[in-house]
């Protein structure tokens, strides 16, 4: 790469490649808004030189649905309704989020057996989010096989959730004040069983994918991303940790009951797409711990839900918070500010593909080869419904 | 810890407001021409290197929209929001580009989404979610998303309407007399 030569490449003036259409020498090109790898429409204005990518611009705009607006107009418990639709594959985190702040603002507590059920499926919607993620980034770079094996267990933690929150994809489980529901009879052995067969089919992804060579070359050295830009763009989860910087909410700031179970926060040390594969590969193992861990000790009787006050006149006193969580791609807060009234003053939703879709994605894609683009944004998780809200 | 910082703060930045929300949450206010001056202090040296996000809320009954820089510092796992006024009549706020390269996303969604200007930001002016918007920037409270809807769009001819209340009442004891 580096004696190629580079005569008919632009010239990069103060470190912007100076680009002339007109001269006919690059292409431009929009890969989407369609992406097979991605949940959401998200669209990129790609200029090629060849087939090297020297600019990249991502357009968002597909799936803006006002969810931010909607809610000024909405009571409380009106508004847990549509905050699980800002994310689709991990709705819970937008459920517990929302339900975190709305009850720090009202000075609620949580019973000890809701936060217990919380933690079980955050953590069970985090491995769903993560076995969706793999299969697209497999198909990516190559492999739809692999999306074949994961996308079918998904499905049966999928059938777990409509088991216990009678919902498959939008729970609406984690209501402010606790949860709507105990866990049901038979539903421990129902877990084990899915996770057996979550745990065989990540044994042969391991094989399959992890230890293929042309997985391996294609994904080695792709979207380098250095530790000084870890904080310049606002990297989070997975894709910072890759990066060799142990960040994980769960153990900086815990909670919920994440200072009671056991677990380490997995990092890595070369920061490109492969590293962040494994890295994510070894949290959904990690996540499988994580629900034995809490199903094991979860305590079995208890209350499960507190007592809210009406939900049709809750008026919440005046005040503003920030409240975050580690979701499957990083960290996802809501900014809440109450007026006092039965209405939320505003709420603001924090996805962490805010900044690695946008920002990040248009700096790693410089220079990347356009067929390992689709590879390079699936490896930072990108999630579009989150950026737009 | 983060009492020494806010000691810190005092001294250097006119801090109007103080909110303590958690142990590791604090609001601060301050004049709008301290605050690029106060984050760039924070993020160099307290250790507040990681912007968590830059929102805006429509105070239009003061007159005012209130921007919130929300700061973390990953060593001490705190986090600052820093509370800027500014006249919703002339909003404009300096850039912050400079300091994180995502905050011109933020940046572009606040110029489209409530009219704030950022002077200097790149690509401020084009459309970030919405294109070829020609109303009011619609997340400013004076924006009626009712009006608006009525206006642009047309309901299905030959669709019944029906009032929720007296739908339910007839469904439900349609031998009792309405009071």
């Amino acid at each position: 790469m580096k004696n190629r030569d580079r005569e008919k490449f632009p010239n990069v003036l103060n470190g912007i490649p100076v680009i002339d259409l007109e001269s006919q020498k690059f292409l431009k090109v929009w890969q989407g808004p369609q992406h097979p790898g991605v949940t959401g429409n998200i669209s990129l204005e790609v200029t090629l030189s060849g087939d090297e990518v020297v600019d990249l611009k991502t357009h968002v705009g597909y799936l803006h649905r006002g969810f931010e607006k909607l809610m000024e107009r909405r009571k409380y418990l009106q508004c847990f309704t549509i905050v699980c639709r800002i994310c689709v594959p991990e709705p819970d985190t937008n459920e517990y989020v929302f339900a975190a702040a709305t009850e720090e603002l009202a000075g609620i507590t949580i019973p000890e057996k809701a936060k217990w059920l919380r933690t079980l499926v955050l953590e069970m919607a985090r491995l769903a989010s993560f076995l969706m993620w793999i299969g697209g980034q497999a198909g990516a770079l190559g492999m739809g096989t692999i999306a074949q094996w994961t996308v079918a267990q998904r499905d049966y933690i999928l059938d777990l959730f409509e088991e216990l929150t009678g919902a498959r994809v939008y729970h609406m489980y984690m209501v402010p004040g606790g949860v709507r529901g105990d866990i049901p009879d038979g539903f421990i052995e129902h877990v084990e069983k899915v996770m057996k067969g979550v745990e065989k089919v990540l044994y042969d992804v391991e094989i399959a994918l992890l230890n293929n060579a042309i997985f391996k070359m294609r994904a080695k050295g792709l979207g380098y991303i250095s530790k000084a830009m870890v904080d310049e763009y606002g990297i989070v989860g997975p894709n910072a940790r890759a990066a060799g910087l142990a960040r994980d909410i769960r153990k900086d700031s815990p909670y919920l009951i994440y200072d009671q179970l056991d677990f380490n926060v997995i990092t890595g040390t070369h920061s490109d797409a492969l590293e962040r594969t494994f890295v994510r590969f070894r949290e959904m193992l990690q996540c499988v711990s994580l629900i034995r861990q809490v199903i094991n000790k979860m305590p079995r009787n208890g209350a499960y839900y507190t007592h809210i006050p009406n939900p049709l006149h809750w008026k919440i006193p005046a005040g503003e918070t920030y409240v975050r969580a580690e979701a499957s791609r990083g960290e996802y807060g809501y900014y809440m500010v109450s007026d006092g009234t039965e209405y939320p003053r505003r709420v603001q939703v924090r996805g962490p593909s805010y900044t690695h879709a946008i920002a990040v994605l248009e700096k790693l894609a410089i220079g990347t080869n356009l067929a390992d683009l689709a590879g390079l944004m699936v490896s930072l998780h990108t999630c579009p419904p989150e950026i737009e809200r | 810890m983060m009492k020494d910082i806010l000691k810190r703060l005092t001294e250097k930045f006119p801090i109007s407001e103080i909110e303590e929300q958690r142990a590791n949450m604090i609001f601060v206010t301050m004049p709008k021409i301290n605050a690029v001056q106060c984050i760039s202090y924070l993020k160099q040296f307290e250790g507040f290197t990681h912007l968590v996000m830059l929102a805006a809320v429509d105070y239009i009954e003061d007159g005012i929209f209130q921007l919130t820089y929300i700061l973390h510092n990953y060593e001490l796992h705190t986090d600052i929001g820093i509370r800027v006024q500014i006249d919703r009549k002339q909003p404009v706020m300096e850039s912050i580009h400079t300091l994180w390269a995502q905050a011109r996303t933020y940046q572009q969604e606040l110029k489209e989404m409530f009219g704030i200007d950022f002077p200097g930001s790149p690509d401020i002016d084009e459309p970030f979610l919405l294109e070829g918007w020609q109303n009011i920037p619609p997340m400013r409270k004076d924006f009626d998303t009712l009006k608006y809807s009525q206006e642009t769009f047309f309901p299905r001819p030959g669709r019944k309407h029906y009032d929720p209340q007296k739908y339910m009442k007839e469904k439900l004891y349609p031998d009792k007399e309405p009071e």
